[in-house]
């Protein structure tokens, strides 16, 4: 005779643990989440080396050839150049004929012809616009020199002098933002990765809420386990997943940036970049993830599923277009600045802006805030619905059905 | 002594009457065979013990409580539509199953082993559940409702797909587990088993329960049958009889009903006019002929 009573108590706090951990551990396991991690790693770090192999030090904008006649230009070209943030490689060739020769196989841009009194410059198809504002500048230069010359001066003292004069700032009547490039590359980064992470985890809750649907496995965890503990469960599991994905990343760029001396940033600045990103992927993923299990839960096919997320989808694709487009070319963008605090559009918008430097402190916690506060009305309704939802096989439930139904 | 009591549950779904006042119990150490047409309100009825639906009225109980969460984690559930996780090994699966119904690592990974060797699924740990054939996956979802030895056994349709080896193992299971003193209740449309295997048996129609008993009790309560082998009868021989119905010939055998009032004296005379009898037997209905003449009676309005 069996003996009821001691009941089998599990606290929710361990059936939520206990889905999470199944999530965690299948889906670590899984070849394609491994796959996948790898591969955006990898485009990372190559994105990287091969920024610095473009951009980087080593290779000059251009390489310009002179003969013996105008040698005497080769210095101030370099130093021109210089100015004007240009880098200009000179090399001497033996006479114009060679030169020719080098300008047509390619090895020097542009050769400095003629017989040193005044700039003579043969390209072999195009004068490079830049190359061209310097070479401006040299025959200024060089016909400065000589009115000096003629004057009875000496140029060399002249230019020291002009050299020297510099011009002094009085205080700014509004503190400017400077974004510099790097910053820019990073908010892109931050605002891609976000973008990623919210698109594959967010619908990997939805393709798992439809899979547990699918296979018919969910009436047999709802024998024991309540709905909101199995839905809060795979978000959270899932969310941790996506946590380590994203920590893995973020980690292996910012390393693989300085390592390279891509990103000169201090190291402090790039790893309040990191926990940035990792603060709003958390609020983005459960803010968008709940709603995402509860819109699967609607349907029963995984075919269906990216119809079913998309309505919540669009807000994510929408806040990330507006961002990558608007905000490198202007990052203090006032229609940006309003959205990035607007709950659905922050989890894209506002890690981008933070990483590009310059939001004001409230701004970026009220964001926050804002999140955090929309987090359990989302919580509530997204229950309702997979509640209703999540037993009915066939054809997609309604939305309104969902919310209406005991 | 109570075990498992369904108590007046209703049910409907928009205008259509699922259950309706579905009332039945299953004693501790009891096979109880739950049987009915399809769409009768079996697997309602399941799904509303197991807490996944919601009743529109009545009450489960177990052990004279009404049944709850917790309690609801002591029953071992087969629903009508399998389901397990097609890329999850068996092993780890039933493993993570038994722990979702409270029970300690270490104890359920004990638990699969111990319940895939008794299914003979052992072998096959290792592979997820969705390279199985169907036969096999339908062993590790029993031992999925086996697998965290429950108090409560609730089984939809638990020998649809299974080889006769497979049967016979799960009969040989349900027999330990009523000894045991679980209350046992499967739903079946194999009536020949159910016959066999059950000690009470409850027949449903149309979301109401109309017979319930021994399968001994409903057999004998159902209308007697004759065999009577008679060679040199004519057709006819025995039609006029009050209360007989005959209800076919085959060679030299005729079929008889006897209704309220009929003698069965009456149809031996007859029979013996007519030459003579080779055999006279009285025969009890099966519970498959019991199960067509009540599904088959007119539906009674509500």
């Amino acid at each position: 005779m069996s003996t009821p009573g001691t009941d089998i108590r599990m606290s929710p706090a361990s059936a939520v643990g206990l889905v999470a951990s199944r999530e965690i551990s299948t889906r670590l396991k899984a070849k394609a989440f491994r796959v996948s991690t790898a591969v955006i790693l990898l485009l990372i770090v190559v994105g990287i080396v091969a920024i610095k192999l473009f951009t980087g030090g080593g290779g000059a904008d251009s390489t310009v050839g002179y003969t013996a006649a105008t040698a005497g230009f080769a210095a101030p070209l370099k130093a021109g150049a210089q100015a004007v943030g240009e880098n200009i490689d000179t090399s001497q060739v033996a006479d114009e004929a060679a030169g020719r020769a080098k300008l047509a196989d390619g090895s020097i841009d542009a050769l400095l012809t003629g017989d040193g009194k005044s700039v003579h410059v043969q390209v072999k198809k195009d004068l490079d616009g830049k190359l061209a504002n310097v070479l401006q500048l040299l025959s200024r230069q060089v016909a400065l020199d000589q009115q000096i010359t003629a004057a009875g001066r000496n140029p060399a003292e002249f230019n020291a002098a002009v050299a020297a004069a510099r011009f002094i700032e009085d205080p700014p009547l509004e503190q400017p933002y400077d974004y510099d490039g790097q910053q820019l590359v990073l908010g892109i980064a931050a605002g891609v990765l976000i973008y990623l992470s919210l698109m594959l985890n967010g619908q990997g809750v939805a393709q798992g809420v439809v899979e547990e649907k699918t296979s018919r496995v969910v009436e047999l965890l709802l024998s024991t386990i309540k709905p909101w503990q199995l839905m809060a469960g795979k978000v959270l599991g899932i969310g941790v997943v996506g946590l380590v994905q994203m920590v893995v990343i973020g980690a292996g760029g910012i390393i693989a940036g300085l390592a390279t001396n891509v990103l000169t940033i201090s190291v402090s600045a790039a790893i309040g970049t990191v926990v940035w990103l990792i603060v709003w992927y958390l609020l983005g993923f459960f803010m968008y993830s709940i709603v995402f299990a509860a819109l699967g839960a609607l349907v029963s096919r995984q075919e269906d599923v990216a119809g079913a997320t998309s309505p919540a989808l669009m807000f994510v694709i929408a806040g990330y277009v507006v961002g990558i487009s608007v905000l490198p070319s202007d990052p203090g963008n006032t229609f940006v600045e309003v959205l990035s605090v607007i709950p659905v559009f922050s989890p894209t918008l506002m890690p981008m802006r933070l990483a590009m430097g310059g939001v004001p402190v409230w701004e970026a916690v009220l964001s926050v805030g804002l999140v955090v506060l929309l987090i359990p009305g989302l919580i509530w309704f997204a229950a309702r619905i997979y509640r209703n939802a999540v037993m009915r096989s066939g054809a997609k439930v309604k939305l309104r059905d969902a919310l209406r139904a005991a | 002594m109570t075990g498992l009591e369904i108590d007046a549950i209703s049910k409907r779904y928009g205008d259509v009457v699922a259950l309706r006042e579905m009332t039945f119990d299953v004693r501790p150490g009891e096979l109880f065979g739950f049987v009915g047409s399809n769409g009768a309100g079996k697997t309602t009825t399941m799904r509303i013990a197991l807490g996944v639906l919601s009743a529109d009225a009545g009450q489960v109980r177990y052990a004279g409580e009404p049944v709850t969460h917790e309690t609801r984690r002591h029953i071992g559930y087969m629903p009508e539509e399998r389901g397990l996780y097609p890329k999850m090994k068996v092993g780890e699966q039933l493993t993570y199953l038994a722990r979702l119904h409270g029970m300690p690592a270490a104890d359920a990974k004990a638990s699969a082993e111990k319940w895939t060797e008794r299914l003979g699924v052992a072998g096959r740990r290792d592979d997820e559940v969705q390279k199985l054939s169907l036969g096999n996956q339908q062993r590790v979802q029993l031992a999925a409702a086996l697998v965290h030895e429950p108090r409560i056994l609730v089984l939809d349709e638990p020998f649809s797909g299974l080889d006769p080896v497979a049967v016979d193992v799960m009969s040989q299971v349900l027999r330990e587990k009523a000894a045991d003193g679980v209350p046992v209740v499967f739903s079946s449309h194999q009536l020949d088993l159910v016959e066999r295997l059950c000690d009470r048996v409850g027949i449903v129609r149309s979301g109401q329960m109309v017979e319930i008993g021994a399968v001994s009790e409903l057999r004998a309560g159902g209308a007697v049958r004759l065999r009577v082998d008679v060679p040199e009868a004519g057709d006819g021989w025995a039609d006029g009889l009050p209360g007989v119905k005959v209800l076919g010939r085959k060679g030299t055998v005729t079929e008889l009903e006897l209704g309220d009032g009929a003698d069965d004296q009456a149809v031996l005379k007859a029979a013996l006019a007519t030459g003579p009898v080779r055999e006279f037997a009285r025969e009890q209905p099966t519970l498959a002929d019991l199960f067509r003449s009540v599904v088959t009676t007119e539906e009674v309005p509500a």
